[in-house]
């Protein structure tokens, strides 16, 4: 794939990014103009809709994705910092419009154009981070929907591999889930808990510095537990330490 | 069936306190995840495999009605004897009508989740009937008064020295150590003489054979060819949609089932009945029945839930589950657990007695990334949970804060405004980066801390930044 000169992309936030760590969204937005992006934000963005349509209530889901899809119609590009919106536009849009004669159309297009960050910026831009030096070690948690609804498990991993100094660890059942579900998280809550105690657990049994991944809502998951057990692990969305921003404050650390 | 006592939630609570539990399902289910993936990476036609084998469902699923009238003509022809059960009560009247009409005191069964699906060990006591079950981990379950905890290893739930335990109290003489082939030996001989003395064998069947009307059984123990042999009468109990069209056709499903199961190539035993005893044969039983059993199959060919009749109960699934790893089967309350249990379930027991099975699933997708016959469990599991949300079986709680949360994702002011307020109040609660205890966010803060939001969103942030270039340069704002 590759892009023309450019490109104008819409960056859609994701609402755990514009509630919890705003730090995502301007690190893509680096990245995105790094790799010679026009980036926009358009305003009238909420939420992707995903609380709605893992509850079950189709009739909202579908009419967040209509928002979204017009709010998003004259960019080439629609870009997330996060696998699990991106993996709903892609996949679930098309699929929860299919039966709209005015929007199925739309929304297979909007699809088309719609990215994860990562795989955006080495699919699409071919982009490799210039200059980045970090010195520590981190490992990978593969989040569930990126990996398996978008196929995303080289991108970040070549991104990272840019950052010099980095090194790289591997972490048992990377593949495995973090138990986070979004509301699975709070509505089976000892459940949840038990699956991110085990991740804690892998992560810990790493001994790295740094835990990267691409989904804010696993991120908080685990930073959480490890927290909570006491466990030094510094927390990073994979794109923060590409843009050099992992200087700053971790999450759940105050700058 | 024994329909559980308490929820989901409460039963789940139980089983995550069950550290040995945990032990039994980490051991089998890890087990079963590697040998699967040595399985698979040792076979490269997998995938090719895996699409043919969803296309021969597919094929016979679009064709039912076709290939059940074939398959009842050829296993007429053969000898054996067809009767047709809309519901599982229709099954368990036909099989225990013929267990008393042969005066049938004594009946062995080789392992058949249909069989627990039709609650048939229930009816054979209502009916004053010995049932003596010859599967290994069966036999333990029954000597535990259990149900199965997974569709291929049903004991599995028990370790083996939990099992060392019940096999002293219940083997006479009891075995003479706790090393697995003792109590495999000891198993053997309190079966043998329940195998020669059994008037009626009652099996399950993994394919049903449309072109020759042959049934078809796979099993590593032996233990279902001594159990439909040498009774008088076998009995096979198999759901509709266990058909295929050809032998061959069978056997391109045994490299998926075989591999997705146990991560073996083929079974100890691959076995094909067709017919009873007939003149010049050894061995064999005098009469084969064969209870064709719908029990909500035709109901699930007309709706969303159509893929899932593709499932060959290979347990893969569930193998590969965080969330039954940490559960196990029992939690489910169903006959069937995990992703096709979350599934099944709500089908066979109805939606407003299941619908926490559906949402007890983080969407990982690796159900279905395992699924020999690719089927979009996730896609189905969130099915359930549409129609949940139509029947209006979602807690009126949930409603109301789905309700609000997306009238204010509808008003992008009024969302920014939510967020804004929001994250403001968020870090009143917590000190020097977390939250520790959040009201109405119990859930999250009971087992984990929560991240304090850093003060501003990004929104506002953003919009900041970019009215502070409008005033420097004005044609930089738009950009």
């Amino acid at each position: 794939m590759s892009a023309k000169p450019n490109p104008r992309v819409g960056l859609f936030v994701t609402c755990l990014v514009d509630a919890i760590r705003p730090g995502i969204g301007f690190a893509a937005i680096q990245l995105l103009k790094e790799a010679g992006c026009r980036v926009e934000v358009p305003q009238a963005q909420t939420c992707c809709g995903q609380p709605a349509l893992n509850s079950g209530d189709d009739k909202d889901a579908a009419d967040l994705a209509r928002r979204t899809i017009a709010a998003f119609e004259g960019h080439d590009y629609v870009v997330l910092p996060s696998g699990s919106c991106a993996g709903t536009m892609v996949h679930a849009y098309p699929e929860l419009l299919a039966g709209d004669p005015e929007w199925a159309a739309r929304a297979r297009d909007f699809a088309a154009r719609t990215h994860e960050i990562t795989s955006f910026l080495v699919d699409v831009m071919g982009y490799r981070p210039q200059g980045r030096r970090l010195d520590a070690t981190a490992t990978y948690h593969d989040s569930c929907a990126g990996l398996r609804e978008l196929g995303i498990a080289a991108q970040p991993r070549a991104l990272l591999a840019s950052v010099e100094g980095l090194e790289m660890r591997g972490l048992e059942g990377n593949d495995v889930c973090c138990g986070f579900g979004g509301t699975f998280c709070v509505k089976y809550s000892s459940i949840s808990n038990a699956i991110v105690t085990e991740k804690a657990e892998a992560v810990e049994r790493t001994g790295a510095d740094l835990l990267l991944s691409g989904d804010l809502g696993c991120l908080m998951n685990m930073a959480g537990k490890l927290h909570r057990r006491g466990a030094k692990t510094r927390c990073f969305h994979t794109i923060e330490v590409v843009a050099g921003r992992a200087g700053g404050p971790a999450i759940g650390e105050e700058g | 069936m024994n329909a559980p006592q308490q929820g989901f939630k409460e039963r789940a609570d139980a089983e995550l306190k069950n550290a040995v539990l945990k032990i039994a399902i980490d051991r089998t289910t890890g087990n079963a995840e590697r040998k699967r993936a040595v399985a698979v990476a040792a076979f490269p036609e997998f995938q090719a495999a895996r699409a043919r084998g969803r296309a021969i469902k597919d094929h016979v699923i679009a064709h039912l009605d076709h290939y059940l009238e074939m398959f009842e003509r050829n296993a007429t022809a053969a000898g054996a004897q067809v009767h047709w059960a809309a519901d599982d009560a229709e099954a368990r009247a036909i099989i225990t009508r013929i267990c008393l009409e042969a005066d049938a005191k004594l009946v062995t069964r080789a392992k058949s989740m249909l069989g627990e699906e039709i609650g048939l060990p229930h009816a054979l006591a209502d009916a004053g009937i010995e049932r003596v079950e010859t599967d290994l981990a069966e036999h333990i379950i029954q000597l535990a008064g259990e149900r199965p905890s997974h569709i291929v290893w049903p004991a599995m739930h028990r370790t083996r020295e939990q099992v060392a335990i019940l096999f002293k109290e219940a083997h006479h003489p009891p075995p003479a150590a706790d090393d697995p082939a003792t109590m495999v030996q000891s198993a053997r001989r309190e079966l043998r003489a329940k195998f020669l003395g059994a008037d009626v064998g009652i099996s399950g069947a993994n394919f049903l054979v449309a072109d020759t009307g042959a049934t078809c059984t796979v099993t590593n123990e032996g233990n279902a060819e001594l159990t439909t042999t040498p009774p008088r009468i076998h009995i096979v109990t198999a759901g509709i949609e266990k058909l295929v069209p050809s032998t061959a056709h069978a056997f391109a499903l045994l490299r998926l089932l075989v591999r997705s199961a146990t991560g073996g190539e083929m079974t100890q035993y691959t076995t094909f009945h067709c017919g009873p005893k007939r003149p010049g044969d050894a061995d064999g039983p005098e009469e084969m029945h064969i209870v064709l059993v719908d029990n909500g199959r035709t109901r699930m060919l007309a709706d969303e839930f159509r893929p899932m009749l593709r499932c060959i109960r290979c347990g893969a699934c569930m193998n590969h589950c965080v969330v039954y790893r940490q559960i196990g089967g029992h939690a489910y309350g169903g006959t069937y657990p995990g992703p096709m249990g979350a599934v099944l379930t709500p089908v066979l027991d109805g939606l407003a007695q299941s619908r926490d099975l559906p949402h007890a699933c983080t969407m990982n997708g690796r159900c279905a990334e395992v699924c020999p016959v690719e089927i979009p469990l996730p896609t189905l599991l969130r099915a359930w949970r549409t129609r949940s949300w139509r029947e209006r079986l979602e807690p009126r709680s949930v409603r109301a804060a789905l309700g609000l949360w997306a009238m204010a994702a509808r008003r992008p002011w009024l969302y920014r405004l939510g967020s804004r307020i929001g994250v403001r109040a968020l870090r009143l609660f917590g000190r020097r980066g977390w939250i520790g205890s959040l009201p109405l966010a119990g859930g999250w803060t009971a087992y984990r801390d929560l991240p304090r939001p850093s003060g501003r969103t990004f929104m506002e942030q953003y919009r900041a930044g970019q009215a502070g270039r409008a005033g420097q340069t004005g044609r930089e704002a738009r950009k």
